[in-house]
């Protein structure tokens, strides 16, 4: 021990403000902790389930056919179903999202914005599970009684994905709104200069400049509609099929991840390495997602700050 | 008049004009129209999900009760005494020892034995339900139906009552309830803001207070951006290895020698509210240092100013500020919590238990997994009670976030009596 003396003017050692410090870092520190884990144990189980002779890393990723119990483990299939899922989400999510962000920031009064944006946050607040029982009770009837029994089936990924889109909605449509916001009134005020009406304006030069963010809102909004749960686990079906057909029933990776998970699985077994591995693939795609939405949208804010 | 201008002829500019105002016109459309759609979208949310609370159900009986007591069509007619006499007549030896255990029949209240009486002599099943609204408008098509099933009849029902809360699970949708499940969700929330709250305060504290820009505080920032957006499946496999499996001698409550189910293998409470202590850890970190932003630099300069070490000006002027706000961000991620169902169905909580859980290390089920197993069953009244199980879960977490928004609110009002 160093023998500090003591002086009335000096620095003197806090230890209690240190050891404060150091367990708010270890906090801050398990954020790392729990980001590591996820990815250790992920490859792990991925490790022990591509080291199982049915299984090779090649047949999994390029494999038409999910069936364990035949020992057929490609993922096309599950892809597929996420894929068909997603894009029927963004279809409906990113048009429509926003549009409601540009009503809101450029043409809605304050009153109307004050109704609007609770609106917005409860949908936003709803569970997933009860987005799962719309897409259930009412989506499916829905498409059934506009295209017909016959077209399509009581689970399909029209339905799912359709809701998965009403679920993103609110976040796009928030999101879009502050990227629309950020764009500098100047900018605006030089185009009605040069006589161009709201829309013109707003085409032309608001969205044209907030490019970045919505692309970094769009990336966002599709991470979480890949990785959404629930309400393909109630209205997508169960069963891994390729098809490109919407209204057919067919298996999302989570809805996989799911079924798997609440039936009883022992442990070491190759239907519980392989949920693992499913969740690294998806873990993977999310996180390049959001990571590029991150450098997108960062990028967006040295423009104008 | 048809002079030429400068950008061309007059009514080539007044055609222009023109058409550069019905653009606009109709864009203002398609986006009136679109917010219109998403308002649209959270009407029809409501409307589908109340329309399943209410409306007709055509019942039949496996016993009718006139069959028990001559002239009488409903067990709610039967006097005491013949309550008791059915009771002690119709019960099967076995139930009727078993109840006669638990309370003597004699002593039992009227309410009590007509339930016993329906449930255990009349057993009612449900054949068809219908929406509310369809009750209303498509009452011919519910009369086609009794006529065609004799013996049934129509009772237009609420799925939503209080014995629904009250009761327990049951794979009878008449009398299934949700207290199980509501005590699971509920001890869920307590183990998660136990662990979630105090760790994600301190470490917005450390990142918002203490960190210096250095290279490593940058990774811990965008991390835990990433934290925040990774699917909540996710997490559910990160309980399912670490909180259920690799941990399970401490998650199962056998490290104390306390464990109230040993079946349960790790899948408990304390795993599942863990599990998603993790999920919104991330959301509270980011709301909490929102909310420490939101403090002015000037309070702590004053702070220093008259001394304070970096810990006392965090701990009596940054935090009691700031108290408000972070309560707030915490009960928005805890309601995320709340109505999270997927990692809770991947560590593998139970689907059908039916005994309340009574302690951490208790196996579990929450209501939104409820939710999932009801609405997963294709029969008709599984739909409805899983409906009102739903309104059940939005009034929990419409109570919840009234408190946040309230809290919110006075914090509002409190500034604008300061400044």
């Amino acid at each position: 021990m160093r023998n500090i003396p003591l002086h009335p003017f000096g620095k003197r050692p806090r230890i209690h403000e240190r050891i404060i410090e150091s367990i708010l870092f270890l906090f801050a520190l398990l954020s790392i902790v729990i980001t590591l884990g996820i990815a250790i144990i992920l490859i792990r189980e991925s490790y022990l389930f591509f080291s199982d002779p049915e299984v090779g890393f090649w047949g999994f990723l390029t494999g038409k056919e999910w069936q364990p119990m035949i020992g057929r483990f490609g993922i096309l299939p599950l892809l597929n179903a996420t894929l068909i899922t997603s894009v029927i989400a963004m279809s409906l999510g990113i048009p429509i999202g926003l549009f409601v962000a540009i009503y809101l920031s450029e043409y809605a009064s304050d009153k109307t914005r004050g109704i609007l944006k609770p609106v917005l946050e409860v949908l936003a607040g709803i569970p997933t599970i009860v987005y799962g029982y719309f897409a259930l009770t009412f989506m499916t009837p829905l498409l059934r009684s506009i295209f017909g029994d016959g077209t399509v089936e009581i689970y399909n990924t029209a339905s799912a994905g359709l809701v998965i889109g009403i679920l993103v909605l609110p976040m796009i449509a928030t999101m879009a709104e502050d990227a629309i916001g950020a764009v500098p009134k100047e900018l605006r005020l030089a185009a009605y200069a040069l006589g161009a009406t709201k829309l013109e304006t707003t085409i032309r030069v608001v969205i044209p400049a907030a490019l970045s963010g919505l692309s970094a809102t769009f990336l966002l909004a599709l991470s979480r509609a890949i990785g959404e749960t629930m309400i393909v686990a109630l209205a997508a079906g169960a069963g891994p099929k390729l098809s490109f057909n919407p209204f057919r029933a067919a298996e999302t990776i989570t809805g996989y991840i799911v079924r798997i998970s609440s039936g009883d699985v022992s442990y070491n077994s190759v239907d519980y390495n392989s949920i693992f591995a499913l969740g690294l693939v998806l873990f993977v795609i999310t996180f390049t997602l959001n990571m590029v939405s991150r450098k997108i949208s960062n990028l967006f804010h040295q423009e104008y700050d | 008049m048809s002079g030429m201008h400068a950008f061309g002829k007059a009514q080539d500019i007044a055609a222009l004009m023109n058409r550069r105002r019905a653009n606009a016109v109709a864009w203002n459309l398609v986006f009136i129209l679109s917010t219109a759609l998403a308002v649209l979208f959270l009407l029809l949310l409501v409307c589908s999900i109340v329309d399943s609370v209410f409306g007709y159900a055509v019942l039949t009986d496996e016993i009718e009760p006139s069959a028990l007591v001559p002239a009488k069509s409903s067990v709610g007619d039967f006097s005491r005494q013949e309550l008791e006499e059915v009771a002690l007549t119709r019960l099967s030896s076995g139930v009727l020892r078993r109840v006669e255990h638990e309370k003597p029949i004699a002593q039992r209240s009227d309410k009590d034995l007509r339930d016993l009486v329906e449930h255990y002599v009349v057993k009612p099943k449900v054949l068809r339900t219908w929406g509310f609204w369809d009750s209303l408008t498509k009452r011919a098509e519910v009369s086609a139906f009794i006529a065609r099933n004799p013996g049934s009849y129509a009772s237009f029902r609420s799925w939503l009552t209080p014995s629904f809360i009250v009761s327990d699970q049951s794979a009878d949708p008449l009398r299934a309830g949700i207290r199980t499940a509501l005590l699971g969700s509920l001890w869920i929330i307590m183990i998660t803001f136990l662990f979630a709250f105090p760790v994600g305060v301190g470490a917005a504290i450390y990142l918002q207070e203490y960190a210096l820009d250095t290279r490593l505080n940058r990774i811990l920032k965008l991390n835990i951006f990433n934290l925040s957006a990774v699917p909540s499946i996710i997490y559910g496999l990160l309980g399912l290895a670490v909180f259920v499996r690799a941990m399970e001698p401490f998650t199962s409550g056998a490290l104390f020698r306390s464990f109230t189910d040993n079946t349960a293998n790790g899948r408990t409470i304390v795993s599942g509210g863990l599990t998603l202590g993790l999920l919104v850890l991330p959301i509270i970190i980011i709301n909490t240092q929102e909310a420490l932003k939101a403090v002015p630099d000037s309070l702590r300069m004053s702070a220093y100013g008259v001394g304070a070490t970096k810990w006392q000006t965090i701990w009596y002027q940054v935090l009691p500020v700031s108290v408000d706000r972070i309560l707030t961000g915490t009960i928005l991620a805890l309601s995320r919590a709340l109505g999270e169902t997927a990692p809770l169905v991947v560590i593998g909580a139970s689907t059908f238990i039916s005994v309340d859980p009574s302690g951490i290390f208790s196996k579990f089920t929450t209501l939104p997994i409820q939710i999932y197993q009801w609405s997963a069953r294709p029969q008709g009244a599984y739909r409805n009670i899983a409906a009102a199980a739903i309104v059940s879960l939005m009034i929990l977490l419409l109570l919840m976030n009234s408190v946040a928004i309230h809290t919110r609110d006075k914090i509002a009002k409190k500034k604008r009596l300061e400044s």
